[in-house]
């Protein structure tokens, strides 16, 4: 997990072509697809607790969070609870936090307008796609593109927000996604971007860490806890470790 | 179709969307603006190279370690078709495809 860090020189800014966003839109397309299909649940959702098509459509594209639409969509009534609503969401997305902290020694080689427009459309899928692409050309020498990161959330953004149409005016009922195997779509793409960051010796104790601190979550935390939980678990593993020999590949001084 | 008995006011409604928008929207942005006002080094650049492994991990354990043999066998089979080919798509159509299997088989 060769990811570079702020304080390393020598990083010029970065390519922000319309090329890498498509290229980053491509490579994201087939869990945009999956997400699609959660778009088409949450649009039925909302048709049956009152929310007209642009309230529905309005919160897709201004809010763009799964989960936490589907969470709203279960406290949603007549009498809103809207400061609970709006508390829970900001929990369930703190996970961002530390997402869009792992990619800023890329988004600080591009201007604020690109970074910070680019984050409004991360997802965990368009991150996690964006982030192994750039390990990937960390490890090959290659230059990044900037515009992965937007090109990859507006393949999942155009999903979400097409399918909530669709399920909100077509959709009268909807099958189980895990009927055809669908809900294991993402754990699938996760564990092949983990396998593509190409995981070392030493990175295996923090991995460790962060997998069983996420299952305690899973069990005794609500909502997407358990993600924030592991993440922290894992990077107190790798910070309480005693530092890897300069020699080593784990090393994270610069080659002298 | 059936419509629904009530539903909230829209007022309501679109001012509950905006603050949902602007937390999420300050989540995405807050992990930028803070890192880039402070340099890491030492443990804290550890810890922060650690991070996008972590949240890997946390998000596939507990739907690959806690949903059955079928599950935790097919996230098997996904590593080692990643690992392999090195291409998303495929790793993808083979964990759905052997989630599907296996449930079947398994279950």
């Amino acid at each position: 997990m060769n990811t570079p860090h702020a304080s390393s020189p020598a990083f010029g800014p970065l390519h922000f072509t319309l090329r890498g966003a498509l290229d980053g839109a491509r490579a994201c397309l087939p869990i945009a697809l999956g997400v699609g299909v959660y778009g088409v649940l949450f649009g039925l959702l909302a048709r049956q607790k009152g929310l007209s098509l642009t309230a529905a459509l309005s919160m897709s594209s201004f809010v763009f969070a799964g989960a936490s639409q589907l969470i709203a969509m279960d406290l949603w009534g007549p009498e809103l609870p809207m400061l609970s609503l709006i508390a829970t969401t900001f929990i369930v997305n703190l996970r961002h936090v530390l997402m869009g902290a792992a990619l800023t020694p890329w988004l600080t080689r591009l201007t604020p307008g690109q970074a910070y427009g680019s984050l409004f459309f991360m997802t965990d899928e368009s991150w996690a796609v964006t982030l192994g692409r750039y390990s990937t050309d960390l490890r090959r020498g290659a230059a990044s593109d900037g515009a992965w990161l937007i090109g990859s959330g507006l393949a999942v953004y155009l999903s979400w927000n097409i399918s909530t149409a669709l399920g909100h005016t077509l959709v009268r009922g909807l099958e189980d996604p895990a009927k055809y195997g669908l809900d294991f779509a993402f754990t699938a793409v996760f564990m092949a971007l983990l396998v593509g960051l190409r995981p070392r010796r030493c990175d295996l104790l923090p991995l460790i860490a962060a997998t069983a601190a996420a299952l305690l979550g899973g069990k005794f935390l609500p909502g997407k806890w358990y993600i924030l939980a592991g993440a922290f678990a894992g990077g107190l593993a790798a910070a309480l470790l005693p530092a890897p020999a300069p020699t080593s590949t784990c090393s994270t001084e610069e080659p002298k | 179709m059936t419509a629904p008995l009530a539903s909230a006011p829209a007022l309501e409604t679109f001012l509950t969307i905006g603050g949902m928008a602007l937390a999420t929207y300050s989540s995405r942005a807050a992990g930028l603006a803070l890192m880039s006002r402070i340099t890491v080094t030492g443990r804290m650049e550890r810890f922060m190279k650690a991070i996008p492994g972590a949240i890997l991990a946390s998000i596939v354990a507990p739907s690959a370690l806690t949903a059955g043999p079928a599950d935790a066998i097919a996230t098997g089979i996904t590593a080692a078709i990643a690992w392999k080919f090195g291409n998303l798509p495929i790793a993808m159509i083979a964990g759905v495809g052997s989630a599907l299997a296996l449930r079947a088989l398994l279950a």
